[in-house]
């Protein structure tokens, strides 16, 4: 464990990570959420996050991209506290977080606006983004006409656009069905290994994790703690058909009997 | 038994019609016919009553004779001048409630600290009622226009209030989390994001409390005025002229109808996403 480093005041120095968190806790009132969680995401690595539902996941995220403020402990990002959000963290949300009265290329835009750029080259980016997730043509189409993956596609488009260092996804592909989903892990694992960046992503989906991840984070139940960290042997680029080969099965069913087991007696 | 409710059932059922479902869409040519039919019965049902001499005229007097009333008020220039006068004060009324109303409803709708200053006061306020201010204005600003103007401004303005700030509070959550984590300030949140997505909500508050300032602004001309289609009204009742007062009920109800046709027609043009669908 690394918790000795827990807030003995080193300067942020070339070793330590993208973020690191140390003795984080957060509590909702009487309601404990996270408790001394220490956890690095490492320069460009993707990493996923998975535990039962309540166990803290979005608590995590949210305090990582400064949206919610902690109880205890430090996370730093880029060696620099956190102490609200900013545009070196994107954040993917669960649910549709598209504007209705923009259309996809101007939500994407949205994120540019203040840019020191010219027009042209907003509207450039923009389009560049929209093709990265496979959405040429539907420039113009407004939210309410695009697919629930469709619409987290120009989410991510948009989160991206900016080049954030760091790339948070909370629950992304939650609310898709289970063949879009599929296609959104594909795509995912295709513009991440093309555009590297540091990821983490909360899912639910067990084989989500494996197959997109460097690194699988098992959370326990209420009060959330990290439970293991396993990193994940398969090669890049990660294909679809990984989820038949005997390492995704063993790392599965490990990740699986972690999830579900009940929290140890303190 | 339950063969029998089978068989009655509309579906199974080659010539019946087809089930109605709730909420059923229907053409546009449907719904015209139908709105106008709606008119078209009412007139009919006031044409025969009055001109069958079933009711006395000094009631109700029949279609006609109202025709023939609008014809004089126009010619004598009365109804424009009347209309003219209402249309300015609702206008000017309106517009100062509106303009006080936005602020302060914005203000409530994303603060706590002026929700809990402002809100509780204002949801007193609105239960007051409006017309037992009456007297009071009279009082205080005399009965020309600055009368109607506040008798307007205090049947809508705190209705507005309360309408916006709601309709500023239903802005989703995530999208403000979104404009934090794009780096925006809370300034350009409020403008970029929190009004324009609240925005065709607060049309919606200013299109339903226009309708309402139309009434108020007929109760204030009727208590104290010497112009205005609601003195016009006053002037009908005292010379018993019940085909002017009706003329001018009529009026109203068609200018209250226009404005909200056009606030509809507009909003539907400028948030025209929000009637959008795959
Ligand atoms: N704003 C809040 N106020 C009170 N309790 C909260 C709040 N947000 C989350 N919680 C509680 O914290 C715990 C963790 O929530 P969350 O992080 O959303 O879990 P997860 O994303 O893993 O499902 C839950 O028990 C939840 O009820
Ligand atoms: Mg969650």
């Amino acid at each position: 464990m690394t918790s000795d480093l827990a807030g003995n005041g080193t300067a942020a120095g070339s070793t330590e990570a993208k973020v690191t968190i140390r003795g984080l806790t957060k509590s909702f009132g009487p309601v404990l959420a996270l408790t001394d969680i220490d956890l690095d995401l490492h320069e460009n690595e993707f990493v996923s996050v998975v535990g039962t539902s309540g166990c803290g996941k979005s608590t995590l995220l949210s305090i990582i991209a400064g949206l919610t403020e902690r109880t205890e402990g430090s996370v730093r990002v880029d060696g620099a506290e956190v102490t609200g959000p900013g545009r070196d963290r994107g954040v993917v949300f669960q649910g549709s977080t598209l504007l209705p009265w923009l259309s996809a290329l101007d939500n994407v835009k949205f994120a540019l606006q203040d840019e020191p750029i010219a027009a042209a080259e907003r509207t450039a980016i923009a389009r560049e983004h929209l093709s990265l997730v496979g959405l040429d043509g539907f420039e113009d189409s407004y939210p309410a006409q695009l697919s629930g993956g469709m619409q987290q596609r120009v989410a991510l488009a948009r989160s991206l656009s900016y080049r954030p260092g760091i790339l948070l996804m909370d629950e992304p592909f939650g609310a898709l069905d289970a063949l879009t989903r599929r296609e959104m892990q594909a795509l995912l694992i295709r513009v991440w290994e093309k555009h590297r960046l540091t990821v983490m992503m909360i899912t639910h989906d067990i084989e989500e994790a494996i197959i997109t991840s460097d690194r699988v984070i098992v959370m326990s139940r209420r009060p959330g703690t990290i439970r293991a960290e396993l990193p994940v042997p398969l090669e890049r680029p990660r294909r679809p058909e990984m989820n038949a080969d005997p390492v995704f099965r063993d790392l599965f069913s490990t990740v699986l009997g972690m999830v579900h087991e009940p929290a140890p007696i303190p | 038994m339950a063969n029998s409710v089978l068989v009655a059932s509309p579906q199974s059922l080659p010539g019946s019609r087809r089930r109605r479902r709730v909420g059923e869409k229907i053409s546009r040519r449907t719904y015209a016919i139908s709105s106008i039919g709606t008119f078209v019965v009412l007139f009919a049902l006031w044409a025969l009553v009055t001109l069958s001499g079933f009711v006395s005229p000094l009631f109700l007097p029949s279609p006609v004779a109202v025709a023939e009333r609008l014809v004089t008020q126009i010619q004598n220039g009365q109804l424009a001048s009347d209309a003219a006068t209402s249309v300015y004060r609702i206008g000017a009324g309106f517009l100062l409630a509106t303009v006080a109303a936005i602020p302060i409803g914005i203000g409530i709708g994303t603060s706590r600290r002026i929700e809990a200053a402002l809100e509780p006061l204002v949801d007193f306020v609105r239960y007051m009622p409006v017309v037992a201010f009456v007297p009071l204005t009279i009082l205080w600003v005399g009965i020309g226009d600055g009368q109607k103007f506040l008798i307007i401004f205090l049947g809508t303005f705190f209705q507005q209030v309360l309408l916006i700030a709601d309709a500023v509070r239903q802005v989703p959550r995530p999208l403000i989390d979104l404009g934090e984590t794009l780096g925006l300030s809370n300034a350009q949140i409020l403008r970029r994001i929190v009004l324009r997505s609240a925005a065709p909500r607060i049309w919606d508050a200013l299109r339903i409390t226009l309708g309402w300032a139309w009434t108020w602004l007929v109760v204030a001309e009727l208590v104290a005025a010497t112009s205005g289609l609601g003195y016009r009204i006053t002037l009908g009742q005292r010379y018993f002229q019940t085909d002017t007062i009706i003329l001018y009920v009529i009026i109203l109800g068609i200018f209250g109808l226009i404005t909200d046709q056009v606030m509809r027609f507009i909003g539907r043009r400028v948030f025209r996403y929000e009637r959008i669908s795959r």
